[in-house]
């Protein structure tokens, strides 16, 4: 039975949790691929490198290989986390009152609630803006490495794969980059405010960050995973 | 492909299928995780409407806090001015920053509340018969989730105001303790929206008409 013999038949809708008899058997479901989203079930096709597939009813992307994706996400992962020590350690932003400067670096905007009430929230902040973001890059290089050099997937891919993508929520860098820009205005008229190099690094790391994104689709990503493992 | 909507379309659970959120794998039922990702596979989370409400009752709780205590504690020449959310918007308009006093709004009141209200909706859309078309409630529920973290801006201007300004008696600005609930505000209404399983948006509208 193909799947288009089944959307003829009309088969009532169901609402209840228990499902009907399956309509396919394993080796039939091979060629299947279901929205994540909708969960609608569509006949898979071999999709060109540059081509979008989007579900038939809900238009989510379902499948997007670009050429050569695997190496440009390490790479850029791989300068992400090179950005990243840049910004932790460079002071980020200089202010200077009357001859007295004051440097703040991005570990200082951390510890800035690690006194009294508050001091739960450095963590929150370090996680947010620097853990969660590098163990998102390093994810991506561990599983994304070994497959791009044509070995099998390194032990474990699967659930540092699943991880990178959990985390992608939470990680805020991009979200801290705004917050310097309003507190900037903030303090505009206080005192005499310079940039420092972390802070330029942080929007390249945010650049990149978006850019390697934008290359990365989860279904490629995970059906390579598959076939290099079998 | 163009009345794809309209047209009935077969859903992994109606062919009695189950399908991995992760990675898109078809299985047959019985399985436990996913053959391919490893994810734990379910034909549709029966708990997620009651973890939605879960996270959003517990947002709400800590969003209160959030307005009435202070965000920011301001020392102007030994001078104490404690700053609320919404007290700070207003500063900043005295100030003649129109612009940024527009994105802190939005940032710290508009969209939490609209993510209470929406979330709120698609959860009730799914019990209830809505207006809008499951595709529109599926676009709102992806701004939903795209839009939930940038709320989390005015914790971070506090914290690098708070690093940034520490200038003996002259000038020093510390967190206020609404820093804390309005950050965990922002987290528990991201975790309600990623409590929600999108597939139940078009599960109601399979319903046969009444």
């Amino acid at each position: 039975m193909s799947l288009a013999d089944v959307v003829a038949e009309e088969l009532p809708p169901e609402i209840n949790p228990v499902l009907p008899p399956p309509a396919f058997t394993a080796e039939q479901a091979e060629h299947l691929i279901a929205c994540p989203l909708c969960d609608t079930l569509h006949e898979e096709r071999e999709i060109a490198e540059g081509e979008t597939a989007r579900c038939a009813r809900c238009h989510e992307v379902l499948e997007s290989p670009r050429r050569s994706a695997m190496t440009r996400i390490i790479m850029l992962a791989l300068s992400a986390l090179v950005l990243m020590v840049a910004a932790m350690f460079f002071p980020f932003l200089e202010l200077s009152v009357a001859g007295r400067v004051q440097r703040s670096s991005l570990l200082d905007t951390i510890l800035a609630f690690s006194s009294g009430m508050t001091a739960p929230l450095t963590i929150a902040m370090a996680s947010l803006i620097v853990i969660l973001p590098s163990i998102r890059f390093l994810s991506l290089v561990y599983v994304l490495a070994p497959m791009a050099f044509g070995h099998r997937p390194a032990r474990h891919a699967e659930f540092f794969f699943r991880l990178a993508d959990h985390l992608r929520p939470w990680a805020m860098a991009e979200v801290f980059i705004v917050g310097v820009a309003v507190a900037l205005v903030k303090v505009a008229g206080l005192a005499h405010l310079s940039i420092g190099p972390a802070f330029w690094a942080f929007v390249a790391l945010v650049l990149v960050t978006v850019l390697k994104d934008n290359f990365m689709c989860r279904v490629t990503v995970w059906k390579t995973l598959e076939s290099r493992r079998s | 492909m163009e009345d794809a909507r309209v047209a009935p379309v077969l859903t992994a659970r109606r062919a009695g299928m189950i399908a991995c959120t992760e990675c898109g794998k078809v299985h047959v039922p019985g399985l436990e995780r996913c053959t391919r990702c490893g994810s734990h596979l379910s034909s549709r989370d029966v708990t997620s409407l009651q973890r939605v409400w879960a996270w959003l009752g517990a947002g709400l709780v800590v969003y209160v806090p959030a307005n009435v205590y202070p965000m920011l504690r301001t020392t102007l020449l030994g001078k104490t001015t404690d700053s609320t959310i919404f007290g700070g918007v207003v500063d900043l308009m005295h100030h003649g920053s129109y612009g940024i006093a527009g994105i802190v709004f939005f940032a710290s009141i508009m969209i939490p509340v609209a993510k209470f209200i929406a979330i709120a909706y698609l959860a009730l859309s799914v019990t209830h018969r809505v207006k809008l078309s499951p595709g529109k409630r599926q676009h709102l529920y992806e701004v939903v989730e795209f839009v939930g973290r940038w709320s989390m801006i005015d914790v971070f201007v506090v914290a690098i105001l708070a690093s940034l300004v520490q200038l003996d008696f002259a000038a020093a600005i510390n967190p206020g303790i609404a820093a804390i609930s309005f950050a965990l505000s922002v987290a528990f209404t991201m975790l309600s929206a990623q409590s929600f399983d999108p597939r139940l948006i078009w599960d109601a509208s399979e319903e046969p008409e009444q």
